[in-house]
């Protein structure tokens, strides 16, 4: 049976690897060839590469650099950061990445999911949604989770799998930085209105939140984070072995 | 040498990355002149049947490849570069293969217990029946990502996986090998099979 996934996401700016504090204050951390390298080589399922870049020459940096990481990882590689349109998707999967994911992109367009999943598959398609809790309702956010778009999250979900992303990240920008575990409610309510695989991003601080969350929600198909595995608080070869003592399925 | 089969549907820049890793000589062409030069052919693939089987014929690839085939060079079929080595799919109607195995191609949609979600993607573990290409890889994981699948195909079965019910994970006759997995993607595991077949 399929093993649920383990996810390092690597955010990337200007060719070096960052993570924020509910997306604010970044850090660096690492080179993203040997960051990519070191997880591929350690447990990762699968790598998350993120432009977090503004500029134009920070994206052709990007793109040098994705070339390097896919040319030296084997395991399965999805990119996103600055996904806006068809020719978005060609760059980075000439580069080597095997699934892509929009966030603003599919706001702004709502034509490109659709469009992006009839010419490459809806495999390859990742619905990225940054969701913080507004007046008692999940809205979707957008620009880095810095804009209130006004959108219920969960209809904005549906909507983009029904249009072909093939997999939905869902990052709670409530639990992200603050390492007091996953974000259960909001992932229950994305897991029961898609039948795609769903991806928890935003809020592990241990062990034993990725336990909790695969033990809560069995239809998660994967845990994403990124600075406790930068910073070594959570190891993955640890942290898989600690799964499998507790009866979830994953790669050793 | 290894020649990959450029036929226009796929990236085929990890397949080619792969190689290099391994340290094996790689090229990427859809030149039928350079690709019989090769050792050995992969044929890789992503995306729909009926669009990758007509381009393989559009550019005479089709008859090409069974007939380096037949000649004894052995042949690595990827995902639908496996699926195309059957007689048939029924991947939206039915269109014909290259018929180098038996077998057809069969959607997973209505056929796996409920609850389990379409694409298969992720790992899964290999449950080797036999073949050359996996031996020593019983139990071992890989990287899958496929909504269709191998069917009637007991002549040539050389693993399955399990998703709910046993899926066709690769299979092998005489020179001819097909993985419905991705090696290239798949880690260590994946190079060492990309290197096994580098041996056969």
């Amino acid at each position: 049976m399929i093993t649920k996934r383990i996810i390092p996401c690597l955010d990337v700016r200007d060719g070096r690897v960052v993570k924020g504090q509910n997306f604010q204050g970044l850090r660096d951390v690492s080179s993203p060839v040997e960051l990519g390298k070191f997880y591929s080589e350690n447990g990762a399922d699968e790598l998350v590469f993120y432009d977090i870049t503004a500029s134009a020459e920070g994206r052709k940096l990007f793109t040098d650099i994705l070339r390097q990481v896919a040319a030296s990882i084997f395991i399965p590689l999805t990119v996103g950061g600055g996904i806006n349109t068809l020719e978005d998707f060609d760059r980075v999967l000439k580069c080597g990445a095997d699934k892509v994911s929009v966030n603003s992109g599919a706001i702004r367009d709502p034509s490109l999911v659709g469009a992006a999943a009839r010419r490459y598959g809806d495999q390859c398609v990742v619905l990225s949604a940054d969701v913080k809790r507004v007046e008692g309702q999940f809205r979707i956010f957008a620009k880095g989770g810095r804009e209130d778009t006004g959108m219920e999250a969960i209809s904005w979900i549906r909507k983009c799998v029904s249009n072909g992303a093939g997999e939905v990240v869902v990052n709670s920008i409530d639990t992200d930085g603050v390492k007091g575990g996953f974000d259960l409610p909001m992932l229950e309510a994305v897991c029961d209105a898609v039948d795609v695989p769903v991806i928890a991003s935003g809020g592990a601080g241990c062990e034993g939140d990725f336990v909790k969350l695969f033990h809560t929600l069995p239809k998660v198909d994967a845990g994403l984070a990124a600075s406790i595995f930068h910073f070594g608080t959570v190891k993955i070869p640890d942290l898989k072995r600690t799964l499998s003592e507790n009866n979830i399925l994953v790669r050793l | 040498m290894v020649g990959i089969i450029d036929y226009g549907v796929g990236n085929l820049f990890s397949l080619r990355s792969s190689f290099a890793a391994i340290g094996e000589e790689a090229f990427v062409s859809g030149d039928r002149q350079q690709l019989s030069q090769a050792d050995r052919l992969v044929l890789p693939g992503v995306g729909a049947f009926a669009d990758a089987a007509q381009k393989l014929r559009s550019q005479g690839l089709d008859g090409f490849v069974r007939d380096q085939a037949a000649a004894g060079k052995p042949l690595l079929g990827i995902c639908l570069g496996m699926q195309l080595l059957f007689e048939k799919s029924f991947e939206y109607g039915e269109h014909q293969g290259l018929g180098l195995l038996e077998g057809q191609v069969v959607p997973m949609a209505g056929k796996l217990p409920r609850g389990l979600k379409i694409p298969h993607m992720g790992w899964n573990r290999l449950d080797v029946k036999g073949g050359r290409l996996l031996t020593g890889m019983d139990g071992q994981y890989v990287y899958f990502v496929h909504s269709y699948f191998g069917e009637h195909c007991e002549g040539s079965l050389a693993a399955v996986t399990d998703y709910g019910i046993p899926i066709t994970a690769a299979v092998e006759r005489d020179n001819i090998y097909g993985c419905q997995f991705h090696p290239e993607k798949s880690g260590e595991t994946g190079l060492a099979i990309l290197r096994k077949f580098c041996s056969l």
